[in-house]
Order: structure tokens, then C-alpha cells, then sequence
């Protein structure tokens, strides 16, 4: 009993994404990767994940060939930054079409954001 | 003599932060906080005063972290947090971890008083200050800890005039079971230290560098590198202390060997909040490195050979 007056009095949040939206609508650079670049996607082995390790948004995959979520990644820009091999170009959003924009939501809701719809 | 160090390759995929958050783009706080979490893990209860993290967290009924937080008054973190801990040996459970994460405001200004008592009764739980230097998420104020010259808010001309407060040092002088500084450019030492910290019993303090993009008016993109920088330009230094010994954490360790250190003004040229910084301020600042670095040259020979 005592346990559900406190329950009354305390506010608890559900954890999920996307608690400030889609927060890819934040974003002017889009991070796109090269994987003829990138060690782990070059090498088949993994390696580097830099990328991953730094992603303030924890949208980049640890795969051999990372991913990017583009729901939510804000474009920072750190990833690109960090890469050794230069492997991550940021390219201004206006260049992508609106149907391909579509895809690329499609392609990384389903890799790094499959369970957090 | 050294544990293991993770590296990028074998530390876990698990992630206990949802994406989508509040963090501004490029902020080193939510990278440090996403690392951190896979070091501390999900049998833990973070006590979290207002700051950054708050914002981070999310507003009612989301929030972005997977594990459980307890949102407190801005002066009680290290109060609530010694009573988390003493509420769950209430009930005989010595295996949830209890973090509190503050910000330099939280910690440098408001919370100071109950930290400080948490330390001197020493208390079980680590404690966490991320410093980006000012009162950020409410508009960049200074704070105790924003470095002499910095623009924010309220020291907008000229700069903050007062030097800044070596938190790290009035925690150590408390001697606390375990005292560590990180960077955001280190997330790798920040999961170790955090790893090794919570192996101790007692009050543990991590004082961790994160740069603030907006508020120290860079471009998102070099956050990480401006961390870097101020560790391999010797003004932001890494090191453990325990047992009131302290020794340097291998970034900053391998300054020791180097006759001359880079100089500090590409990262001061590099954020616009010290954009009024005059020659004169910049070879201050660079003189107060030379002779910190000198001095840790005169302890540290002996302690090298």
C-alpha cells in the first residue's frame, strides 16, 4: 500500500528514442560513408569503430560495414571528423532528393533503429 | 601494473541510451554519458541534479536512458545519493551501484557543500562532474569552473575576470578513495576509470572534460579534437589518484617526455569564447601550463626511472 502512494507521488518516464522527435530533421551535413575507405568494410575484419566509439547520438552501427540511423542523427559531424581514413564525407542534405531521402530512412530505421519504433 | 585498457574493437554493443535525445549536435557530454553507461551498466540508480544530463534524459514520459534516475534539487546530488545507498543496504542489496552525474555548476558551485560531506562520511557511490565549463542548458552563465577570459552570458564583456576553480583538487584534498580526470576525447579511459572506480569501496570522484559546441562557440564537428587538444597542449591534464598518490593516465604521461609542449593558442584561437583574450592574457594562460608541467617534470622523475 505504501508502495502504490508512492507511485501516485513520483512521475517515472518509459525509456524509448526519439524523446526530442525524429531529430534527423536537425541535420544540414548528411555523413555518408565510403566502404571502399573504411578498415573494418575494407578488411572484412573487425576494426577502427571510431565512428561508432565517438557518435554522440549512438546512431552509427558497430558492423562491418557501419550504418547510419538517419531518423535520428543530428549530422555533427564528429564521425566524419574522426574517421583516420577520411572514409566519411558530409554532404549537404539539398543534394539528396526527397525519394531518396525517404530510402535512406527506410535503410536506417531498419539497421540501427529496427527496435525502437 | 595496469588493468587491461578497452578498445574501440571489444567494448560491449549494448547501449543504455536510446537515440533521439535532447543533447545539442556534437555535444561531448552525450558522448562520455553513452560510454560511461556500458561501464556502469544497468544494476545501477544515477542521481542526477538540474544540468545537461536532465535535458539529455528527456522530458515526461520519455526518456532516453535505459536505467533508473533519480532527478534531485541542484544542491542535495551527493545527499540523495548517500541515501539511495543507504536505503538499498536497507534492504541488504550490496550489488546495485548508485552514480551520481552532475555538472560543473551542480558540482563546482551548488552541490559542493553536500559532496563534500558525502566525502568526509565516505559514503559508497561515484561521483561524476562532467565539465563543459559553464552553466550551459540555461544559456551559457559561468560557473565556478569556466576558465579565466571565456565569454558566456553574464561575463560577456571581457570575459570572465576570476580564475578557474581546481574542483578535482579540492575533492582530492578530501582524500576520497578514488580521485580521476577524463576528456571526452578519451571515452576509452572514462569506461576504464569508470570500471576500475566502481571496483572500490567508498566515495569515488571522476571529473570529466566535455566540450560544449554552442557554448564555447566551435563548429560541432571538432568538439571531439578541441578535447584533444587542451589534453595534448598539457592544459587539461589526465591522471588518477589513489592512495593520495597520483599518477598521470597515459595521454597526458606521454607529455612528460616531450621537451616542449604544442602552445596553447590554436585551441584558445579555435572557440569563440575567447575571442577577447588579448596576447598578453594568452601568454598568462601559456606560463600557468609551463609551470604546472614543470612541476609535475620535478615530482614525476622519480616516480618515471
Amino acid at each position: 500500500m505504501a508502495d502504490d502512494d508512492l507511485r501516485v507521488l513520483t512521475s517515472d518516464s518509459y525509456a524509448g528514442p526519439g524523446d526530442a522527435g525524429r531529430t534527423g530533421a536537425w541535420r544540414v551535413l548528411r555523413p555518408v560513408i565510403d566502404y571502399e575507405k573504411c578498415a573494418p568494410a575494407k578488411s572484412g575484419k573487425a576494426a577502427c569503430f571510431l565512428c561508432w566509439l565517438y557518435c554522440p547520438d549512438n546512431v552509427v552501427s558497430k558492423t562491418l560495414e557501419p550504418k547510419i540511423d538517419l531518423v535520428y542523427c543530428k549530422g555533427c559531424g564528429i564521425c566524419a571528423e574522426e574517421c583516420p581514413p577520411h572514409a566519411i564525407a558530409m554532404v549537404e542534405e539539398s543534394k539528396f532528393s526527397d525519394l531518396e531521402a525517404a530510402d535512406m530512412v527506410q535503410a536506417g530505421a531498419v539497421t540501427a533503429g529496427a527496435d525502437r519504433d | 601494473m595496469e588493468a587491461k585498457k578497452t578498445r574501440a574493437v571489444n567494448l560491449t554493443e549494448e547501449e543504455l541510451v536510446y537515440p533521439g535525445n535532447r543533447a545539442c549536435a556534437g555535444c561531448g557530454l552525450n558522448i562520455l554519458y553513452r560510454i560511461g553507461l556500458k561501464a556502469i551498466g544497468r544494476d545501477a540508480i544515477l542521481v542526477v541534479p538540474p544540468s545537461c544530463l536532465t535535458v539529455m534524459q528527456g522530458l515526461y514520459p520519455i526518456t532516453s536512458t535505459q536505467l533508473s534516475v533519480l532527478n534531485v534539487t541542484f544542491a542535495s546530488t551527493a545527499a540523495a545519493a548517500s541515501g539511495v545507498r543507504a536505503a538499498l543496504r536497507a534492504q541488504d542489496n550490496d550489488h546495485t551501484k548508485v552514480v551520481a552525474w552532475a555538472g560543473d555548476g551542480g558540482t563546482s558551485d551548488i552541490g559542493l557543500q553536500a559532496l563534500s560531506g558525502a566525502i568526509e562520511r565516505n559514503e559508497d557511490f561515484l561521483y561524476i562532474c562532467y565539465d563543459n565549463e559553464a552553466y550551459m542548458n540555461t544559456g551559457v552563465q559561468r560557473s565556478g569552473t569556466t576558465p579565466r577570459g571565456a565569454v558566456t552570458a553574464n561575463t560577456s564583456i571581457g570575459g570572465k575576470r576570476e580564475r578557474s576553480k581546481d574542483v578535482a583538487s579540492i575533492i582530492a584534498a578530501h582524500s576520497p578513495a578514488y580521485v580521476a580526470s577524463c576528456s571526452a576525447a578519451y571515452p576509452l579511459d572514462f569506461h576504464d576509470k569508470i570500471a576500475k572506480a566502481l571496483g572500490i569501496k567508498g566515495l569515488k570522484y571522476i571529473h570529466a572534460h566535455t566540450p560544449c559546441p554552442p557554448g564555447w562557440q566551435m563548429e560541432e564537428k571538432v568538439a571531439v579534437s578541441i578535447a584533444r587538444m587542451a589534453v595534448s597542449n598539457g592544459l587539461y591534464v589526465l591522471y588518477e589518484i589513489e592512495d593520495g598518490r597520483m599518477t598521470l593516465s597515459e595521454p597526458s604521461a606521454k607529455l612528460l617526455k616531450k621537451k616542449s609542449l604544442p602552445r596553447v593558442e590554436e585551441y584558445l584561437q579555435a572557440q569563440g569564447r575567447f575571442k577577447e583574450l588579448g596576447s598578453d592574457d594568452i601568454a598568462a594562460i601559456q606560463s600557468d601550463i609551463d609551470s604546472k608541467w614543470a612541476a609535475y617534470r620535478r615530482d614525476m622523475a622519480g616516480a618515471a626511472a
